[in-house]
Parts: structure tokens; C-alpha cells; sequence
């Protein structure tokens, strides 16, 4: 089992240069900070989301990741935001989707980075003012030989 | 990066009122500022901050980056095929720069 | 059927191929997702280095006041094949060639421009453009003649034990290839679509960097990139991947 440091180092690295754990990795609490910063207190339920990312990472560095939404995405009744939220990177959130009725449909895809084994959040802010949410749990492989460069 | 390239792929031709998917990618370090080099000195961050799209003259999509997404960014989205007209994709990084492509898409009944 | 003495002389003169069959492409230990990558052509990001090579091969460079489109036209029609085949001996300066290799010979020779330095965008940007336009075509590299000495070398090389873990190539590439280390699956080696986008390096790199890596891994010694170590040992990599497609740009981790 790889262990913590290993895991930054093979998601951080690159060409002998080491990633310190001296800029404080987000943690479940941060992660939870950053969904109450974006909900302001609002419930979240877990529903209409899916997030899909691998179950195991081959590569911390780029992780891809698509969220779908079930929603008509109507001017009346649309996606407004998606955020990814982690809980061991450095910082909680991640990115910010925008869309809106022109979108059509509510399905987004990027490569994000993930410092180590850790449950990604798909957050989804409704037009209505409601939220929700999928969650997944991703397992953060190292490469095989560690990589001088 | 100024001189970045950027790829852009999305139909040409689309009837009005179909969905299209649009996937685009540019390349761009995505330094995340954590890195420190052979020397022990910090690496600044340098990462596309914002990527924007807009069709006609309205802004139909919208992505805020952080040092969290990877380097050399793929960003998938959908829109809606309204008028034939022209979509403009920015990427803006937190060096003030900014990288622009177009793609005309042709909409018919 | 009459066949001409010369033909057949030419057939019994190529040295046999290595394997009976090609062997698996290092595509083939990889994810379903990262295979998908590679293949999509949306998304591959080794492919932003093919399209800026695509730039640079219609831009005027140097004091020859030429383009490589000027000589070449272009590049999906005079490249075609020419991947499969290097490195190659360039019959005026006797040299063993890799792409990177001859790009620049043609630079200095045609162009009269700049050597473009390993690992350069510009390099690996033209390096992929030119492999890219042979795109699964096969590997078919000569070894006889001019180039034996060379390819004797890359044997030699290949089969010699090095570094503090005194490993050498054949014993994780042929006789491990396909067992797993680590968090990796050991692949034969081959080569056959770089320059690769490498996920631990977030960039394109070329097959020395790779080959450095490698060294480092077994704490052997690197050689420089461009040496002539690394073309040789380049030289025999293409011969074993004798038949296998050319996948430039692959994405590997």
C-alpha cells in the first residue's frame, strides 16, 4: 500500500522535482466548509447527479471526470453550476462549471488533478436554488518506477 | 501563450434546435505553485483561470480552472444550435493572458 | 511465374524478423479510459503538439529563407512511411539518425537554421507532426548494410546488465513484459508512438526522455539525450518492433 507521501510524490512530481506537504492538504472539514460557503446552509440531496470518474486512478495528475444532470435545462428549470469539491487536495474546490437553458443538456467533462485516494464531490446548483449532489470514492495509483524524469 | 495551441472540436453544420457537444483543449502548464525546482526555489503558479464561450453574442458556457484541474485542460460542454453564426472560446490565465479561438457553425432548418 | 534474380537475392539478403509475430503495443497495457483517450482525437492532448508541428512546418526558419513545406510540400504526402523507417544511416555524413536527428540535420543543411534542442516544444512538435502522418503503419526499420554496426550496438545495449539494481532492458521487456510492477504493467518496450504524451510528465516528451527514465529507474547511468548510445539502442527498439503501428502521439502513464 503506497503510502501518503509516496502518493503526493507520484501525483506531484515531475523531472526530480518533489511536491513538500508543507502547503496543508484540504481535508473532509475544508471540503465540507467549501460546500457550506457554496450552499450557504441550504440542503444537499444526494440525487438527479451522476458523477462519473475511475474507481482507481491511473495517474493522480489527470483524472477524468464527467457530471450529468437530470434536468429539462429550461429557462425556468436549469443547471446553474456545477462544482468539484475534493478532500485531499490542497485546496476543496476545484472548479466551477456555469451553464444555463442554452446548454440543451446539463453534462460536462474535464481532467482534474487529485493529490491522493479521496471521495470527489459533484455539487449542483439548481436555477430554483436547490442543491445537489453525487459522490464518489477514487483510489490514486503511483507509477511503477519513480521518475527521475 | 499567446502562441498556445488550442484545438477546438465541434460539427460544422448542425439543424436548428439539436444539441451539439463541443470538446476543447489547449495546452497550458497548469503550474500549480506547490512545485519547488532542483534549487529549492518555489515555481509560481501559472494556470488558466477562466474559459469562456460565447455563440453570437451571448455567453453560453462558462468553466472557473483552478491549479485542481490538469495540465494541458480538456473541457467537454454541450450547447444548443440556434442561429449560424460564430462561437468564440477564451482561456484566460492568471498572467493576463488570453487565448482565443473561432469556429463558425452553420445552422440549418 | 519468372521472378527477377535481384528480387530474390534481396529477399534472402533482409535480416529475418525478430519475433514470429509483431509484438503488443504498450497501448495495449492500458486502461480502456487511456486507450479511449489516445484514440480520440478531441482529446488526445499530444495531439496540440501535432497541430503547432503542422505550424511550424509552413513557417520560414532560418537564413535559407525556407520552410520544411518548401522542400516537402506537404507533409501528409511526402512523410508518409518515413516514421517506419528510422532511424535510418544518412548516407553523407555515415550517422545513425533518428527523426529528432535528421529534423535538425535538415534544418542546419537545408535551412541553415538552429538545431532545435531535445524536449523543446518545437522539436517534439515537429517530431510528432512527422510520425503522426504514418499513423498505423508499420514499423520497418533496415539493419543491414550501413546500419549494422549501429544495430549490433543497440543489441549489445539492450541485452546488458546496468545501474546499482543491474537489470537490464531484456529482463523486464522480454522476459517480464506483461507482469505487473508496482502500480504499472511492464510493456515490451517498443517505442512505436513516440513522441508520447506521458501522464508523469504532463507534456509531450521524446523516446530518450523515456530511456532515462528507464536508467533512472534502475540507477544506471543516463545518457544524454541525442547520444549516440540512445540512437543505436532507438535503432534496435524499431527493429523488435518490427510490423507494430506507429501510434504517435500515445498517451502513456
Amino acid at each position: 500500500m503506497p503510502t501518503r507521501r509516496q502518493i503526493i510524490i507520484g501525483a506531484g512530481a515531475a523531472g526530480g522535482l518533489v511536491l513538500l506537504p508543507s502547503f496543508g492538504a484540504a481535508t473532509p472539514q475544508m471540503r465540507d466548509e467549501a460546500l457550506a460557503a457554496l450552499t450557504k446552509g441550504a440542503a444537499v440531496t444526494d440525487d438527479r447527479v451522476r458523477l462519473t470518474i475511475p474507481a482507481v486512478a491511473e495517474n493522480g495528475l489527470s483524472v477524468y471526470t464527467t457530471v450529468e444532470v437530470d434536468s429539462p435545462m429550461t429557462a425556468d428549470d436549469h443547471v446553474r453550476a456545477i462544482h468539484i469539491l475534493s478532500e485531499q487536495n490542497p485546496i476543496a474546490h476545484l472548479l466551477t462549471f456555469h451553464l444555463g437553458p442554452r446548454s440543451g443538456i446539463a453534462k460536462v467533462s474535464t481532467n482534474i488533478r487529485l493529490a491522493a485516494s479521496q471521495e470527489v464531490t459533484a455539487l449542483v446548483e439548481m436555477s430554483d436554488g436547490t442543491f445537489w449532489r453525487d459522490r464518489k470514492l477514487v483510489v490514486v495509483t503511483i507509477a511503477a518506477c519513480i521518475d527521475g524524469g | 501563450m499567446a502562441l498556445a495551441p488550442a484545438r477546438v472540436s465541434m460539427p460544422a453544420e448542425a439543424k436548428a434546435g439539436e444539441i451539439i457537444e463541443i470538446k476543447a483543449l489547449i495546452r497550458h502548464p497548469m503550474e500549480t505553485g506547490y512545485r519547488v525546482d532542483a534549487r529549492g526555489q518555489p515555481i509560481q503558479r501559472h494556470i488558466v483561470q477562466r474559459f469562456t464561450v460565447t455563440y453570437g453574442d451571448e455567453e453560453v458556457f462558462r468553466m472557473d480552472l483552478t491549479q485542481g484541474v490538469a495540465a494541458n485542460p480538456f473541457i467537454a460542454f454541450h450547447t444548443v444550435a440556434t442561429r449560424s453564426g460564430e462561437l468564440v472560446f477564451t482561456w484566460e490565465d492568471d498572467r493576463g493572458e488570453v487565448v482565443t479561438v473561432s469556429k463558425l457553425l452553420t445552422v440549418t432548418e | 511465374m519468372i521472378i527477377p534474380i535481384a528480387i530474390v537475392s534481396a529477399i534472402a539478403l533482409m535480416p529475418a524478423s525478430l519475433h514470429a509475430e509483431p509484438l503488443p503495443s504498450g497501448t495495449e497495457f492500458l486502461s480502456d479510459d487511456l486507450k479511449a483517450l489516445q484514440a480520440d482525437e478531441a482529446a488526445n492532448p499530444g495531439l496540440l503538439w501535432v497541430d503547432e508541428g503542422a505550424r511550424l512546418w509552413d513557417t520560414v526558419q532560418g537564413a535559407a529563407g525556407k520552410a520544411c513545406a518548401s522542400c516537402h510540400g506537404a507533409a501528409r504526402d511526402s512523410m508518409r512511411g518515413v516514421a517506419t523507417r528510422y532511424p535510418a544511416v544518412d548516407p553523407e555524413s555515415g550517422d545513425l539518425l533518428n527523426l529528432e536527428g535528421r529534423i535538425n540535420l535538415c534544418r542546419v543543411r537545408h535551412q541553415r537554421a538552429q538545431r532545435l534542442a531535445y524536449e523543446s516544444d518545437a522539436l517534439l512538435a515537429l517530431t510528432a507532426y512527422v510520425a503522426r502522418q504514418s499513423l498505423g503503419m508499420p514499423m520497418r526499420v533496415a539493419t543491414g548494410g550501413a546500419a549494422a554496426p549501429f544495430y549490433e550496438a543497440g543489441k549489445e545495449f539492450f541485452h546488458r546488465r546496468q545501474g546499482q539494481l543491474n537489470l537490464s532492458c531484456a529482463q523486464c521487456h522480454d522476459d517480464n513484459a506483461g507482469r505487473p510492477l508496482r502500480g504499472d504493467t511492464i510493456s515490451y518496450g517498443l517505442g512505436n508512438g513516440y513522441p508520447a504524451y506521458r501522464l508523469e510528465w504532463q507534456t509531450v516528451g521524446s523516446l530518450h526522455r523515456r530511456l532515462r527514465s528507464c536508467a533512472f529507474g534502475v540507477r544506471a547511468v543516463q545518457f544524454d539525450y541525442g547520444s549516440p548510445e540512445y540512437v543505436s539502442l532507438e535503432l534496435f527498439l524499431a527493429k523488435r518492433a518490427e510490423g507494430v503501428a506507429i501510434e504517435t502521439p500515445a498517451i502513456r502513464r
